[in-house]
């Protein structure tokens, strides 16, 4: 359900009450910076290397990781000083799961309430 | 943690048609979070949400079968699947798609998460049990 909308270029893009996005193709990276500013992130590599790293997670699995299996996943890709609650809290300090996944247009992670 | 219990999640019905499937799979997901000791049992028509090859373009709902194979993140590592029901349906193992964990004390060794038992394996499974919940 739609309760408000994005503005992309001119364009509306429409996300539900929490701020995900309803429909995941109108994902943009134009996009991600709009709803990255409106949860007050500025964008880094570092922060696209997340990003990024979720979209293809859930190309992969199409479910968006928990906060524990992105840890664990960007530790194996990434190395252990990324794959940690640290690291990734530093970059997204309202929850890497919730407020990356917003980010990069997916849905919210199942079980997280 | 001191109270671990031993979760098992029996799925008996086939993957479309009925929410079940998906909402198993769902409570799955958030109970991992809990970090019991989950197991996962397929039978009856339930066989069929493995089964390789889903097409979901012609049902307009969403293909979730990808979902099943990032249990092992989620470190499930026991899929019961039972050889009677799979049989009945002329299917094999061969006809599952692969479901694989990494072996923490194996030197994160991938290994399959499907194991397939008997009629009668299946039901000391569920007794041995503490908490099921059927869908």
């Amino acid at each position: 359900m739609s309760t408000g909308f994005y503005e992309v270029n001119g364009k509306q893009v429409p996300h539900d009450e929490e701020g995900y996005i309803t429909n995941l193709s109108d994902w943009s990276k134009e996009l991600a910076e709009v709803i990255a500013k409106q949860e007050g992130i500025d964008m880094t590599d570092e922060h696209w290397e997340v990003v990024n790293f979720l979209r293809e997670y859930y190309d992969e699995y199409q479910i968006a990781p928990a906060i524990r299996v992105l840890v664990k996943a960007i530790k194996k890709k990434f190395g252990p000083e990324k794959g940690n609650n640290k690291y990734l809290y530093e970059l997204f300090p309202y929850g890497p799961a919730k407020q990356a996944c917003k980010i990069a247009g997916l849905p919210k992670p199942t079980g997280c309430v | 943690m001191s109270d671990v219990k031993k979760f098992l999640y029996v799925n008996r019905k086939a993957p479309h048609g009925t929410i079940y499937a998906l909402e198993s799979l769902e409570v799955v997901l958030i109970g991992a979070a809990f970090e019991q000791d989950v197991a996962l049992a397929f039978l009856d028509d339930g066989v069929y949400q493995l089964v390789k090859g889903w097409d979901t373009s012609e049902l307009g709902v969403k293909n979730f079968q990808p979902a099943y194979t990032a249990l092992g993140d989620y470190d499930i590592q026991k899929v019961y699947v039972e050889r009677e029901s799979l049989e009945e349906r002329g299917l094999s193992e061969d006809d599952l798609i692969e479901m694989t964990y990494e072996d923490e004390d194996d030197d994160w060794a991938e290994k399959s998460s499907i194991r397939i038992v008997s009629r009668e394996e299946m039901a000391q499974i569920m007794r041995d049990s503490d908490v099921i919940l059927s869908f």
